[in-house]
């Protein structure tokens, strides 16, 4: 358990520790946020779906979760040739301990960033409302709040998870840069963070219901502004987008220490 | 201490370490010394179970790291070639991580971390963060911290590598110390010669991944005909250049060299 805390606390401490690491990494989810969420507003609101940025609110706060949780794991990557990563691979704990540690950590560290990307999109003008019909003010729910922070958590688990199976498995930059371009950057755009999932194309649909992102920015939507992406009734949803979050959290967690543990340097 | 019978390790298509043999006793400074590519480093890395061998046995302390590793794993200390320090916590953050890691009383943890980094001269720097460190400064922090779980085994993995000679000298004098201070086993791979013939009471030569001699620095010059180490070592491994092709580490270990001179 020693193990475990204190692989967890060091994610944490150097989290606090790097304030200019905190303001920057919200910069990209905020300038999304800002160009996009006044960008398309006018055109989203003639469209009849509504407030653009009420609407994409969530998906930003998903995708700074996104981002900061998978990169937590990525991380493992530089830690693993130059950095502290070999001194507990040799360490007498299981390397499971070590893995859970610092995922619960990174996850820690990336719900924190969605709880202030979350505050940074209030002071946007974003208001968590009940559900509503589109175009009519609704009525403010502040009591969204700390159940969407489940949502960001579990995002966070998820990703952070992700991020470490992908850790354990890359070895150099190339990789890196690769799986950029062709795993984050895909799981944010399919997500429906950007655009509403309803009527797109098939193909599209698909992969977007393949997407583990999906359900996170579902669930986050559907808690802060009233809006699922089925039609299966808002309890239903909640509990559908969670434990299947919850059934990704555990395989990516299961698969994370799988790979760790064959780790040779 | 150390018994190896046999060991090998393939890589595809390349034979890294060729059925190698031989004995650490209690007590001893055991050096490693051998061109680039010699296999060096793919053999500490089978010692301490971060590669798995091929073929072979490996014994510590009566322990097989590939069956019982955790009891293994406490018995070693080791100090890698490239460093394995968090540069954003402080030294003392760094040993005390260390200590949780290895199971050590609070009690024993405190008073050792203190009297470890007294002996390393770091006790007034333990607050600073370890990036703020000079390259000496953070080798002495990563063998007081080896020695930290207090070791029957000590590895060192080029520990000097890179550092001036006023380093080297005050860290082999501190590993010295705690080598008869503590009983600690010694085993230590460098490319530099003069330290193996001041350091280390037996020396292995390795080339192409085999152990081509095996004696105390004495023992290797009279066999060789020689009079210094250096010329022994020549005698022994040739004079030809090692060629190798960068791997994805050694691209990887540029990389991290111009990031931390741009910082």
């Amino acid at each position: 358990m020693g193990a475990i805390y204190i692989m967890w606390l060091r994610e944490v401490k150097r989290y606090f520790r790097s304030k200019a690491q905190i303001i920057v990494s919200l910069g990209q989810p905020t300038l999304y946020l800002l160009a996009l969420g006044f960008g398309f507003g006018p055109v989203f609101a003639k469209a009849g779906a509504g407030n653009y940025l009420q609407f994409m609110a969530p998906g930003v706060i998903g995708m700074t979760v996104l981002f900061s949780s998978i990169f937590s794991g990525m991380a493992m990557l530089w830690d693993r040739q130059f950095g502290f990563l070999k001194e507990t691979l040799v360490a007498p704990v299981p390397r499971l301990h070590i893995i859970l540690g610092r995922t619960l950590g990174g996850a820690t560290v990336a719900s924190l960033q969605g709880l202030l990307m979350l505050i940074v999109c209030l002071i946007a003008g974003f208001r968590p409302v009940y559900a509503h019909a589109a175009g009519t003010p609704g009525i403010h729910n502040w009591l969204a709040v700390p159940i969407a922070l489940v949502f960001v958590g579990m995002i966070a688990i998820v990703f952070a998870a992700l991020g470490a199976s992908v850790g354990s498995t890359i070895k150099d930059m190339q990789g890196f840069q690769m799986l950029m371009n062709f795993l984050v950057m895909p799981i944010f755009f399919l997500s429906g963070a950007l655009y509403p999932l309803k009527n797109l194309p098939k193909v599209l649909s698909w992969v977007t219901h393949a997407d583990p992102l999906t359900y996170g920015i579902d669930g986050l939507r559907g808690v802060l502004i009233g809006s699922w992406q089925f039609n299966f009734g808002s309890h239903f949803n909640f509990l559908l987008d969670l434990c299947l979050l919850a059934a990704l959290a555990a395989i990516f967690l299961s698969t994370s220490a799988w790979l760790f543990s064959r780790i040779e340097v | 201490m150390i018994q190896v019978e046999n060991l090998t390790k393939t890589f595809d298509q390349f034979t890294a370490v060729k059925d190698i043999s031989f004995q650490v006793d209690a007590g001893e400074i055991f050096a490693f010394l051998g061109p680039n590519g010699a296999g060096k480093t793919t053999t500490i890395k089978m010692l301490t179970t971060l590669l798995r061998p091929t073929a072979g046995h490996i014994h510590l302390d009566g322990f097989d790291p590939w069956v019982k590793q955790r009891e293994a794993r406490q018995r070693f200390g080791i100090v890698f070639q490239d460093p394995s320090l968090d540069n954003e916590q402080t030294a003392y953050e760094n040993m005390e991580l260390h200590g949780i890691l290895y199971h050590i009383p609070h009690r024993v943890r405190v008073e050792r971390i203190e009297l470890l980094l007294r002996q390393f001269e770091l006790w007034e720097r333990r607050n600073d963060y370890v990036k703020t460190f000079s390259g000496g400064m953070k080798r002495r922090l990563e063998i007081a911290r080896g020695f930290l779980h207090t070791p029957k085994i000590l590895f060192l993995d080029e520990p000097t590598l890179g550092l001036d000679p006023q380093s080297r000298n005050q860290l082999w004098t501190h590993v010295k110390a705690l080598n008869e201070k503590e009983k600690t086993t010694v085993f230590l791979t460098t490319h530099y010669m003069d330290e193996a013939d001041r350091v280390a009471h037996r020396i292995a030569v390795m080339d192409h991944g085999a152990i081509v001699a095996v004696g105390t620095s004495a023992e290797l010059k009279a066999r060789t005909n020689t009079d210094s180490l250096e010329g022994a070592f020549l005698a022994l491994t040739g004079t030809s250049l090692r060629d190798e092709s960068a791997s994805s580490t050694d691209n990887l270990r540029r990389f991290a060299q111009m990031w931390q001179q741009k910082r």
